[in-house]
């Protein structure tokens, strides 16, 4: 059994549903993602198109986050699932080097590298992951990619030469499919990320990676002087400053 | 028509995503990297310094090159320590390793190589400060081990060499920087080691004889002319990878890491190449320290702007 995703790009809506459905199954928290659908803007105005591109882990079957991880705490499962074991993992970030395709957190509250597992403990009691439930459009596709009749296996069938992975010329050999993507969905490089003001929030980068106190002479330092989580920040929308002017006159409320 | 916030139809422009993660590695792995090629690189310029002149020409390099080798492999130990998310696990490594990962290999090859260092600074010490070892009982077992200081040497300097590079294959095996190519890095690694080698141990060489003073500059001048050419090589000639293409074309555009990059090469490499040079014909003392001070500290500078640079391009 190999079990793999597929996301057909044509069906999905944007509605974020299976962000939501992950975070609250996986208890993922603030400023960390297992899954992220991400908007792309191509054209000028008036001739402009949007797309959406869920990205999660693309369980590589020649996985570089397994391989690097001094610990085994990044490991197959026999049903293909690249799987993290917090309790081992010493926060060393090199997984996070090694991810071609930015897919691994470091979980701010228990300091440990975290990523998306296919919902391993949902698949375990026979339930398919929680994004592929929550999904309106069945735009997101889980199975075993090795049995021919699956499900996944037959949309790979049907969509032959419109099936992508990301980044090929990595030779990760990724479990994780797209059909209707293409180079500005799928390419990083091929899009321009301003920072700044975007739709609805602030596109920027994490001020820090994990808890911003997490080193080893903090530890030693909070109880003297304390203050653990004083600068967390997690800008987003809702840190909006409420005296914005105009805020209110566009229906912001305080 | 403001043509700056116009999008152009050929691009396309990220209008809703989460905050990415920004510098993984930062100054504490830099730091991390400086401090390892100081304490391999004493022990590797040392052997060759050694090998080549008598007892009398260095009369303390004996006990200074584990000394200086101990604190440097020590600050190492210490900030990979530090850098960690959950510290106290480090032990795992040792406890559960994943021979696959050269983080694993790494680790255990860097904690044989400062335990031997340890034990060689002890039985030098223990010979060269007879007082000292009149209090300490290990010291005292210690005293007269010059054997066992021989022995040990051949295979510190053996274990010298994968212990500064062994970093180039973690960099390697960072699949997703593309920037680190694992033949360019390994090399510079050694380079790397050979530059503050050599600047380190002319911090101390006051006493010591006038050849061996122009035999480092000689090191020095070679490293970092061969780590110079490199660089460059890798800084306007690395077109190979859309990601390399997009990492360079960052830096090359200006900003703080142009500034930074730029600043190293003329402290780390351009500066000491010519005094190094200078001080060949004419021994200059106070020059060639003051080109082993900027060698430092340009090697920091340049490890630090190679390192954070491909950490800036979205990976997805």
């Amino acid at each position: 059994m190999k079990l793999g995703f597929l996301v057909d790009l044509n069906l999905c809506m944007g509605c974020k549903g299976c962000e939501i459905a992950c975070k609250v199954e996986n208890e993922v928290p603030l400023s960390s993602w297992r899954l992220r659908v991400k908007y792309i803007d191509i054209g000028t105005f008036p001739d402009t198109s949007r797309s959406f591109t869920p990205l999660r882990c693309n369980h590589c079957e020649n996985a570089p986050c397994e391989r690097i991880c001094p610990v085994s705490a990044l490991h197959y499962l026999d049903n293909g699932i690249v799987n993290i074991d917090s309790s081992r993992c010493i926060g060393c970030a090199g997984c996070m080097m090694a991810c071609p395709y930015g897919a691994i957190y470091m979980d701010p509250e228990s300091n440990t590298a975290d990523k998306c597992t296919y919902c391993a403990h949902r698949i375990e009691g026979g339930l398919m992951p929680a994004c592929v439930v929550a999904c309106p459009v069945e735009a997101n596709i889980f199975g075993d990619i090795e049995d021919n009749t699956s499900h996944i296996s037959r949309y790979i069938t049907e969509h032959q030469g419109n099936v992508q992975v990301r980044k090929p010329e990595k030779h990760t050999d990724p479990k994780h499919y797209y059909v209707g993507g293409g180079n500005q969905t799928l390419n990083p490089l091929a899009h321009e990320r301003i920072e700044g003001y975007g739709l609805f929030n602030n596109i920027t980068h994490l001020d820090t990676l994990g808890d911003p106190h997490h080193s080893i002479l903090d530890r030693f330092l909070t109880p003297i002087f304390g203050g653990h989580n004083d600068h967390l920040k997690n800008e987003s929308f809702v840190d909006m400053p409420n005296d914005v002017e105009g805020h209110k006159e566009e229906g912001g409320h305080h | 028509m403001d043509h700056v916030s116009t999008i152009e139809a050929t691009k396309a422009v990220v209008t809703l995503d989460v905050a990415l993660p920004g510098i993984i590695w930062g100054w504490m792995i830099t730091l991390n990297m400086w401090a390892k090629s100081i304490g391999t690189g004493v022990v590797l310029v040392g052997a060759y310094l050694l090998m080549k002149y008598k007892h009398e020409d260095m009369p303390n390099l004996r006990w200074m090159m584990p000394l200086l080798s101990f604190i440097a492999l020590n600050v190492f130990l210490l900030f990979t320590l530090v850098d960690l998310h959950q510290p106290l696990r480090m032990v795992n490594i040792f406890l559960h390793p994943h021979w696959t990962s050269a983080i694993t290999v790494g680790a255990w090859m860097a904690s044989l190589f400062t335990g031997l260092i340890t034990l060689m600074l002890a039985i030098a010490a223990a010979n060269h400060f007879s007082d000292f070892q009149r209090h300490n009982g290990i010291l005292k077992a210690l005293r007269g081990k010059n054997d066992l200081y021989e022995k040990v040497f051949p295979f510190v300097v053996f274990l010298a060499f994968p212990v500064t590079m062994y970093t180039a294959i973690i960099m390697a095996q960072s699949s997703a920087r593309e920037l680190w190519a694992a033949p360019a890095e390994v090399i510079q690694m050694l380079l790397a080691a050979f530059m503050v080698g050599s600047a380190s141990l002319l911090l101390i060489a006051e006493k010591w004889s006038k050849e061996v003073r122009r035999d480092l500059a000689f090191v020095l001048m070679f490293s970092v002319l061969f780590s110079f050419l490199m660089y460059m090589g890798e800084y306007f000639f690395s077109y190979k990878a859309a990601e390399v293409e997009a990492t360079l074309a960052y830096i090359h555009s200006g900003g703080s890491y142009n500034v930074q990059f730029w600043t190293a090469m003329i402290l780390g490499y351009i500066i000491p190449f010519f005094i190094a040079m200078g001080s060949i014909k004419e021994e200059n003392r106070t020059m060639m320290k003051f080109a082993a001070v900027t060698t430092l500290i340009g090697l920091y500078l340049a490890k630090s702007t190679w390192l954070e640079i491909p950490q800036m391009i979205p990976l997805s």
